[in-house]
């Protein structure tokens, strides 16, 4: 239920938009400012942390030697989680993640794994029983709108910084050898860009305000070739084909300079 | 995608795939209206190997009372599959995977539909896979569509969904199991014929934004054949003359 606050200040961010204006300053096609801080949390493997403009994520990537999948025993393997805080905001309480957390960890974690970030086959300790894991874990510690692209630069700054230990397979298992870590396996840097669509306009990063009006969003992947290589769609209403091809060549070119970013935060 | 190494050819120097159909061919697909005696509307739907039984009720009154809106009805959506329906048992808890599935087969179907006339009601969709192939969420949008109409629910349009992907460099439509796992890119679709929107896009893989121009309207194709189908199983159940009178 909208309440009348709501709905005065969706219409203040629609009349705005009519002007081609945003209700922040800033241009349809530009994200907020982007800050990375890595190697935040010297106990992870890897870390970040990131804000982009007032949404903030603390992300550390743990690394340690796992059982694979029963069908992928020549890959090491990838996890990743995400948890709104309840010190975010104030409607999060504690408990199980719903649909919106879910639905975050599985698109952040869909865009590194598609985009084939993590050379997974350099990852395998002994086929098909013991492989190296990434666990790469999203906390959201403050929240102002497009989780999305917040944690997607956070996991991959995190995993750009990380630094990998060696493990050795002694009588079946796992061993590890002090002071040989190393670069991962970097192939690409993947790239989300989340584009709102509030009537025919398209907002790259929706804030929260904006969020809260959105008609329907889209999270498009791009790889370091440019190629797209993860899509998501949300949001109660569609896009119209036309409005899908002007988001990719939007998110192709909103992603240049986030990379240049991430690219320095490797290790 | 996935990464599995196969010996499987996906696709032969005909340009015929690893199932014996062509590039732009779809797989079989049959839909009934109106399958459950209990529900307000049903359907029922092979696409492939898929087969699916979507169950709707509604509008009807919201528990909890406190997901009600005043403004307008609201959707909800639970996506689940059998433990028999993979070739491993599933674990019948729901998983991660069908909880996002859910969400999006919701927003796929939302938009068509009128809720603003039920405010303080809500729709239910139930979507039971009781066996899975490649691209079960876009043959459960098909059925959930279909059960929708079946119930008489007030609606904009139609909803229908078709993957289309890229195997041994060529886009294709209508991903299977096979194609899915080894395929280079798989991209459900779900399109609202009438009024030309695209309300459920996902993309598993890579593509050249060609690619993702040609994928689209791949599995927009795709989605105007289902829509036939499933205006067909309409007509079958409502009228008996085929819907000619």
């Amino acid at each position: 239920m909208a309440s009348v606050l709501d709905e005065l200040k969706r219409k203040e961010i629609v009349d705005l938009l009519a002007q081609g204006k945003r209700i922040d300053g800033r241009a349809f096609d530009q994200p907020r400012p982007l800050s990375i801080e890595t190697g935040v949390i010297p106990k992870a493997n890897g870390s970040a942390r990131v804000r982009l403009g007032d949404t903030e994520i603390v992300t550390g990537v743990k690394i340690q030697p796992d059982k694979p999948f029963p069908d992928l025993g020549d890959k090491g393997i990838f996890i990743c989680t995400a948890e709104v805080l309840p010190l975010a905001h104030p409607d999060v309480e504690p408990g199980p993640p719903g649909e919106d957390v879910i639905e975050l960890a599985r698109v952040v974690d869909r865009g590194i794994r598609e985009s084939g970030m993590i050379d997974m086959s350099q990852l395998v300790l002994e086929k098909d029983k013991s492989v190296i894991g990434i666990f790469a874990d999203n906390s959201v510690v403050d929240h102002d709108g497009n989780l999305f692209d917040a944690c997607s630069y956070a996991t991959t700054a995190a995993i750009l910084s990380c630094k990998v230990p060696k493990w050795e397979i002694k009588n079946e298992a796992p061993v590890l050898v002090e002071g040989h870590e190393s670069a991962p396996p970097i192939t690409t840097i993947p790239v989300s860009v989340t584009m709102g669509r509030i009537g025919e306009h398209i907002l790259v990063d929706p804030n929260a305000e904006e969020w809260d009006c959105i008609d329907a969003r889209i999270t498009i992947t791009t790889n370091s070739d440019g190629n797209i290589c993860a899509i998501q769609k949300g949001g109660n209403d569609g896009f119209t084909v036309e409005q899908l091809l002007k988001c990719a060549d939007i998110s192709a070119s909103a992603a240049t300079k986030i990379r240049e970013k991430l690219k320095q935060t490797k290790g | 995608m996935g990464g599995r190494e196969s010996t499987l050819v996906l696709l032969d120097k005909n340009g015929i795939r690893c199932d014996g159909r062509k590039v732009t061919e779809p797989r079989r697909i049959m839909i009934k209206a109106g399958v459950l005696k209990n529900a307000d509307g049903s359907a029922y739907i092979e696409f492939g190997d898929n087969k699916i039984i979507a169950g709707v009720f509604g509008p009807r009154d919201v528990h909890p009372k406190h997901m009600s809106n005043t403004d307008t009805g609201i959707i909800r959506c639970r996506y689940h599959m059998s433990p028999f329906s993979v070739t491993e048992r599933k674990n019948p808890a729901p998983s991660r995977r069908e909880i996002e599935i859910s969400k999006v087969i919701k927003e796929a179907l939302q938009p068509s539909l009128m809720l603003e006339k039920f405010p303080r009601t809500v729709v239910d969709v139930f979507i039971e896979v009781l066996q899975a192939d490649g691209g079960s969420r876009c043959a459960a949008i098909d059925a959930a569509s279909v059960a929708l109409a079946d119930a008489g629910i007030p609606m904009r349009d139609m909803v229908c969904a078709c993957a289309a992907g890229k195997v041994a460099d060529t886009i294709i439509l209508d991903v299977n199991n096979e194609e899915d796992q080894a395929g280079q890119a798989d991209m459900p679709v779900a399109y609202m014929p009438n009024l030309n929107k695209v309300t459920l896009l996902q993309l598993d893989g890579v593509l050249t934004h060609n690619e993702y121009k040609k994928c689209i309207e791949t599995a927009i194709d795709g989605c105007k054949l289902v829509y036939q189908i499933q205006r067909k199983a309409l007509t079958d159940k409502f009228f008996e003359n085929g819907g000619n009178q």
